[in-house]
């Protein structure tokens, strides 16, 4: 017999409510597992961004545009060793529902640009030489049946009107984190149907992405960009793509914000539900601890056996948790497709999520175990013999 | 004459409630020898079992000085006085007080887990203290599957196992029928005889203390 047999022991005799403690604490889990999977999906493009591109943008705002002829000025800077352009088309496929990106690019600079998107040649080439092409990401390919050569059908928000697009390639993402919802149109065909309908905005690009030789020239690039055009009419603001992925996310950030509290609230739930066990737990056995205390167990002794027996109990609800999570994420990301369609393109699971989930659990379950462990220690063992529970 | 092996120094022992003083022993004085069997009688309430807390440590003196297996009890913090109640005092309660979850041969490994005995070795230890209270064929039973009298040898055979110095026993009688106090009794006796331990036994059971070499009769925190 060990220690552990008798934390086994002692917990085998109330089966019914360290079962409901066990399910109380997998409830929280997935929970939480969801919470941060959704707040780590807002923060999925921030996640994916590559050290060695910048985004420029008008300094105003994002809506106004910038004129065309900055590409070959920024081109020329040191650090630059690329520059392509994008504008947010903003069309829906169907209904409000059918929202996807989509950018109209420039398509050789923006694929050279955008290593992570991966293409076959052929693909590049059909799309290089369609003005009508486009190249859609292979989840959004998936979700919606699409395949090369079908026609996507799009209604024109920003820019009015029915566009039709032919899928010339599928990307795949380089690793999980990248983005695979794009569709990238090509920015000469929107172009040319803009200066019909909007021709006060035409040659105009929506941002500018720069790629820059090293990660550590990001801010001397940033700094040079914006002098460049300081004091013209359309001055820019020049940032880190990352920087500029967390200026989208911090839109959200109220609602980010509870969700971060919500997870935090949760964690304390499971801290009052295994402590309350524990405290049962203990006051019930008070007697027989005061017992092992006169056979000379010591206080690491007990401190031992009753955070073991918390470790146990939030070992037993994060395995069940994380039982739970995997097959309800799917669950959760399918009725969230169904509620808001693409909003949230990386609704993933992540192995680090569901150890992050039982981590803090297992730390909770050794604080929860202090309440308890304070109280043994505190009452006299001649008190602990007379207790008639 | 052998050496004091428990040894009470003018002790006073008082206990509160609230703001009034309940003294339980005063200017208490007892002198126990290596190898004694002594019967401490007295009514309800006099104090008996209070002598037994203070000798295991498991309480400590208003004031006064006990010595004990060769240590000053009254003078030892928390963790020592652990380590040494797990080496020199065994504990046989009225109420046997072991371990519902665990079996009898169990119960009576669990003062072993604090040695450094291997797991093989505790198994002959416990077998050894089971067959010497007679309980060689209960070693998997578990308490509610045994009688009074036979959880109170688990109890006596948990308390002895380590082969302690002192032998504290509290009512060790006092809730077994005739045939199975005698029975106890007679062990607590072959234990005094054969293996010479000390025991203490608080009782209010003349027949029991009669088992005793001697017998001290205690009331109002004083020596009748």
């Amino acid at each position: 017999m060990t220690l552990g047999t008798l934390i086994v022991r002692n917990l085998r005799r109330h089966t019914f409510r360290v079962t409901l403690t066990a399910f109380g604490i997998a409830t929280v889990i997935l929970a939480f597992n969801l919470i941060v999977t959704t707040v780590r999906a807002w923060y999925a493009g921030v996640e994916a961004s590559v050290p060695n591109r910048l985004i420029s943008r008008h300094a105003a705002s994002l809506s106004i545009h910038l004129p065309l002829a900055y590409r070959d000025r920024i081109a020329t800077l040191d650090g630059v060793t690329g520059v392509t352009y994008a504008n947010w088309f903003g069309g829906v496929y169907r209904d409000a529902k059918g929202f996807f990106p989509q950018f109209a690019v420039e398509p050789a600079s923006f694929l050279d640009l955008h290593a992570e998107l991966s293409v076959t040649e052929e693909e590049r080439q059909a799309f290089l030489s369609d003005r009508r092409g486009c190249v859609i990401g292979h989840r959004l390919a998936a979700l919606y049946g699409w395949k090369v050569g079908d026609v996507i059908a799009l209604k024109g928000t920003i820019y009015p009107g029915d566009w039709e697009f032919v899928v010339r390639g599928v990307y795949r993402g380089a690793d999980a984190a990248t983005d695979e919802t794009w569709m990238l149109l090509r920015w000469d065909y929107m172009n040319e149907r803009r200066q019909q309908i909007d021709p006060d905005r035409a040659g105009t690009v929506g941002w500018y992405v720069i790629r820059i030789a090293d990660p550590s020239l990001a801010g001397s690039v940033s700094r040079s960009v914006d002098a460049e055009f300081a004091n013209s009419t359309a001055e820019t603001r020049t940032e880190t793509e990352q920087a500029f992925q967390a200026g989208f996310v911090a839109m959200s950030g109220a609602i980010i914000g509870a969700l971060k509290l919500l997870a935090i609230v949760l964690n304390g739930v499971t801290l009052l539900v295994l402590a309350n066990t524990l405290v049962m737990a203990v006051r019930e056995r008070t007697k027989e601890l005061a017992v092992l205390r006169t056979l000379g167990f010591r206080p690491r002794h007990l401190t031992a056996l009753v955070t073991g027996e918390a470790l146990l109990i939030a070992g037993l609800g994060s395995a069940l948790g994380i039982a739970i999570t995997i097959p309800a994420t799917y669950i959760f990301g399918a009725l969230v497709a169904a509620k808001l369609g693409n909003f949230f393109q990386h609704l993933t699971l992540y192995s680090s999520t569901l150890l992050l989930s039982a981590s803090v659990t297992l730390c909770i379950a050794v604080c929860a175990a202090a309440f308890p462990i304070m109280t043994i220690l505190r009452d006299k063992i001649a008190e602990g013999l007379r207790h008639a529970g | 004459m052998n050496q004091p092996v428990v040894e009470f120094q003018r002790v006073f022992k008082s206990y509160f409630r609230g703001e009034q003083e309940i003294p339980v022993l005063k200017d208490f004085c007892l002198s126990v020898p290596q190898g004694q069997f002594l019967a401490i009688m007295g009514p309800s309430g006099s104090g008996k079992t209070t002598i037994l807390n203070l000798v295991a440590g498991l309480d400590r003196p208003t004031q006064g000085t006990i010595h004990a297996a060769g240590i000053a009890v009254s003078q030892q913090g928390e963790a020592d006085l652990a380590r040494w109640r797990a080496r020199h005092i065994g504990f046989v309660f009225q109420f046997y007080n072991l371990i519902p979850v665990l079996t009898a041969a169990e119960n009576v490994e669990l003062p072993l887990l604090l040695s450094k005995l291997a797991r093989r070795e505790r198994f002959k230890h416990v077998q050894a203290a089971l067959g010497l209270v007679g309980l060689s064929d209960r070693i998997h039973h578990y308490p509610r599957q045994l009688s009074g009298g036979q959880e109170q040898r688990v109890g006596i055979a948990r308390a002895i196992v380590s082969d302690p110095t002192i032998l504290l026993a509290d009512e060790p009688t006092g809730n077994l029928d005739r045939s199975a106090a005698q029975a106890i009794m007679a062990l607590l006796t072959r234990l005094h005889q054969e293996l010479n331990k000390t025991i203490l036994m608080v009782t209010h059971d003349p027949q029991a203390a009669d088992y005793a070499q001697e017998i001290l009769h205690f009331d109002k925190g004083k020596v009748d």
